[in-house]
């Protein structure tokens, strides 16, 4: 559907990851160019309606085109260039954010302080 | 020449709240406000009708807290019946989240002293860090513990003070914005007030203009040694249910955004922002609740507290029959306790003596 019209006929390859899934990228696009290039239709779910979205605008005023990048959402995949070993995640209606890792989580301390009193107490 | 019986400087928390309730009980009441370059201290509110930790060291305080929330739940029904505004009051109870240890010891102590003054009607408890944990589990491990109270809840300011002011109307209030007051002389038959849209007569005159009373209380032979504080706020993007209880440092909203607050400092009359304050709350932030380590804030502000020399409110009635004089904090959590029992006390001219112990004749002795 797209065909690239930069003149450099060798551009720098690189490795990103969309879904879990490694693809080569020219170097300096933007993450919302390699989505669009590697056929990718939509990156995201409507949050309202839970209906398909893709890159609209491509010039940062749409947000039709966030993704999660690197853990984190809501990034503007227009606005950010791809980078080497750069994770892209699509974005589903619900979101889940996982709770803290177990050893930095208020109930760890809390298991532990238990335990600290138990061998007090002992 | 516009006239009325009662005018009410200042459409704000304190002032719609007096508003309303004066115009519910058949005032002819006229709220004068200013317009969007004021310092609007209820357009920067956290939103939060807490209990915990009210006048520990102040039992009338204490007290009329306490019946504020008492008052919100019906408070937040009526507005409703009569707005179809939805404030987003829920009263799910409250955490005060520590992370220093001997903070929540000292902070223990307060909160016991002033179940004690309210004969226990105020409660709480202190929970254990695994308490804590199941309550909130998103929690970090830096934090030490909380105390918990069933009074406490949050609210949506910005829709709480729409309702305010629409209910206001709806029982026949009048509004005026961008009508800033210049001067208040007292004549025989009331009160004339030079405004910038011209001169307004009325029989009373509140004044509730928040950092404003300062300079207006004089006018009518009162004093509001007041001052501003500035908060600042930062603001997540939409996140799916994270947190289920309002906090003293974060609250999640029901439109699901996080706001991250509690910053005091003093700048003057400057609400902005600085980025030495944003960064220190969003670390904070970052220690209580790790996984917002990851998401966006998409907004900040700052806004200016109004506080009294000892952050309890100044309620007085002028020498000057007629004329009153309201300034406090925490106006979102007394706005029921203004909208019910102050406005009809004022409606009634019954100064009644519990409100005495506001006035601000307590900083000369």
């Amino acid at each position: 559907m797209f065909i690239q019209v930069d003149r450099n006929p060798e551009p720098d390859l690189i490795d990103i990851l969309i879904n879990g899934t490694v693809y080569q990228v020219s170097a300096g696009i933007s993450v919302a160019a390699a989505l669009l290039q590697l056929g990718f239709k939509h990156n995201r779910q409507s949050l309202v309606s839970g209906s398909e979205r893709g890159p609209y605008c491509m010039m940062g005023v749409c947000f039709e085109c966030l993704v999660e990048i690197n853990q984190v959402a809501n990034q503007q995949a227009c606005l950010t260039q791809v980078t080497g070993g750069m994770q892209i995640m699509s974005q589903q209606k619900e979101r889940h954010i996982p709770l803290p890792a177990e050893q930095d989580s208020l109930a760890y301390n809390a298991l532990e302080k238990a335990q600290k009193e138990q061998v007090n107490a002992n | 020449m516009m006239q009325c019986d009662i005018v009410i400087i200042g459409g704000g928390m304190v002032g719609a709240a007096l508003g309303f309730g004066l115009a519910k009980v058949g005032q002819q009441t006229l709220i004068l406000d200013q317009g969007d370059q004021a310092l609007r201290a209820a357009r920067g509110n956290f939103g939060l009708v807490w209990v915990q930790g009210k006048g520990a060291d102040f039992p009338s305080y204490a007290h009329w807290t306490l019946e504020s929330s008492q008052l919100w739940p019906q408070f937040a029904n009526e507005l409703e019946q009569l707005t179809g505004i939805d404030v987003q009051y829920q009263q799910q109870g409250g955490l005060e989240i520590f992370l220093d240890e001997a903070e929540l010891d000292e902070y223990d102590q307060e909160l016991a002293h002033q179940s004690q003054l309210t004969n226990h009607a105020f409660t709480y408890e202190k929970l254990s860090t695994k308490a804590l944990a199941q309550k909130e589990p998103y929690l970090g491990k830096d934090v030490i513990g909380a105390t918990y109270s069933p009074h406490d809840g949050h609210v949506n300011p910005l829709l709480l003070l729409r309702a305010m002011q629409a209910g206001f109307q709806a029982l026949g209030g009048t509004y005026r914005s961008q009508q800033s007051v210049r001067t208040i002389k007292a004549n025989a038959d009331g009160f004339v007030l030079d405004t910038e849209k011209g001169p307004v007569l009325a029989k009373k005159v509140i004044l509730a203009a928040g950092l404003d009373n300062a300079r207006l209380a004089p006018m009518v032979g009162l004093e509001q040694a007041i001052y501003p504080q500035r908060g600042q706020i930062l603001v997540t993007e939409k996140l799916p249910p994270m947190l289920n209880h309002p906090t003293n440092y974060l609250r999640q909203t029901q439109d699901g955004t996080i706001q991250i607050g509690a910053s005091s400092e003093q700048s003057g009359l400057d609400d902005g922002n600085t980025v030495e304050v944003m960064a220190k709350l969003a670390h904070r932030a970052k220690q209580l609740m790790p996984a917002l380590a990851d998401q966006n804030i998409v907004r900040a502000w700052g806004a200016l507290r109004v506080l009294s020399p000892d952050g309890y409110p100044i309620y007085d009635q002028a020498p000057i029959k007629g004329a009153y004089a309201l300034s406090c904090h925490s106006a979102v959590t007394l706005a029921a306790a203004h909208a019910y029992t102050l406005a009809s006390l004022i409606g009634k001219d019954d100064w009644s003596t519990n409100l005495n112990t506001f006035s601000a004749a307590r900083f000369k002795s």
